[in-house]
């Protein structure tokens, strides 16, 4: 197994990764046309954009410490008083920015 | 080369379904979805200048690089990968690293699922082509475009384009200046995709019904990301959260 591959291993290692990466992408899509789209599981599907982004950003904004935690909530209060995702962004990464400067 | 065929095919479709659609000027949906990739072109950009350095420095060639970026476009990923990256690759190296690859992308699944209601109602080759571009970025916008009521899959090519443009010139760019990056955390840049995140979290909000979901899918994301080690967190509070969302959804109608 240990013999070496060379560039053809690196083309390999590469392809691999781009078909796992694109199975992962359509496999979920191409799973929920055998599941039927009853009410529940449309509920569900409407649930899950919000619980996504939340599993995502309460874990990194309460590991990542202040820097983290006052990126996210200065946008998200930018957002909500503003709606205008650029201004939320910028202001985020300013407020983050600013912690790590003192 | 079925490397370039994804983005011709994607910018030809948003062409083709604006047709039938009359009433609105040509290629407006896909200019709205460019404009929409905006906001997260800086982070996009400042993750590319790290990820193209990493390949350099692991020894990739240049076109080597640039077709990783194509082809499995997903910046975590992809650095993870190039971290452990091996001087000589060996079979089960490709294998550790495609597995590795797997665990880092297991959150775009569920948002390959939550893509369904949405790419349900536009043909399957547009689907599939669509999901090809389907990263972080162009979900969180995808959702949002949706939550505002649109249905227009040349949207979604736009952003796919704007953020997929932005990534392989960024890349392209890190791949020859690498050694002479500054660190993007001292301006923030490491933390555009949490703060996008964060924004994505108001149009989104649907009610305080809904909030349940989002407070056991918090507490689940916590707790697993404290007690398993790499990205399990995402997939367990996505999954716990939606379904407890769902079921106060439908209780009470």
């Amino acid at each position: 197994m240990n013999f070496e591959l060379g560039s053809f291993g690196t083309w390999m290692a590469i392809l691999a990764m781009a078909a796992v990466t694109y199975a992962i992408r359509a496999g979920g899509f191409w799973l929920m046309g055998y599941v039927p789209l009853t009410r529940r599981v449309r509920s569900i599907l409407n649930a899950l954009p919000g619980s996504v982004v939340v599993a995502v950003i309460l874990p990194l904004a309460v590991r990542g410490g202040t820097a983290a935690t006052l990126a996210v909530l200065t946008a998200l209060v930018v957002m909500a008083l503003r709606r205008n995702d650029l201004l939320a962004v910028v202001c985020g990464m300013g407020a983050a920015a600013l912690v790590r400067a003192f | 080369m079925a490397g370039t065929s994804p983005a011709m095919t994607g910018a030809s479709t948003s062409m083709t379904s604006l047709e039938t659609v009359p009433d609105k000027p040509r290629g407006s949906g896909f200019r709205r979805g460019l404009r929409l990739g905006l906001p997260v072109a800086p982070g996009i950009m400042a993750f590319g200048l790290v990820v193209g350095a990493a390949a350099a420095r692991q020894g990739l060639s240049f076109f080597q690089s640039m077709m990783m970026n194509f082809l499995v476009c997903s910046g975590i990923a992809q650095l993870v990968a190039l971290e452990i990256w091996p001087h000589v690759l060996t079979w089960s190296a490709i294998v550790t690293i495609t597995l590795l690859t797997a665990v880092v992308g297991a959150r775009l699944f569920l948002m390959s699922v939550a893509m369904r209601p949405w790419f349900d109602q536009v043909p399957a080759w547009q689907a599939y082509t669509g999901l090809f571009f389907l990263t972080d970025a162009t979900w969180l916008i995808a959702m949002r475009y949706r939550s505002d009521g649109g249905r227009d899959i040349a949207v979604y090519f736009g952003a796919a384009s704007a953020i997929m443009t932005g990534w392989l010139a960024a890349t392209g760019i890190g791949y020859f200046i690498g050694g002479f990056i500054v660190d993007p955390a001292r301006y923030g840049f490491d933390l555009v995709m949490p703060a996008f995140f964060a924004a994505m979290l108001v149009p989104l909000w649907a009610g305080a019904r809904r909030a349940w979901g989002w407070i056991v899918g918090g507490i689940v994301a916590v707790a697993v990301e404290r007690l398993v080690p790499g990205w399990w967190f995402i997939v367990a509070g996505s999954i716990t959260g939606a379904i407890a969302g769902g079921f106060f959804d439908g209780q009470d109608e």
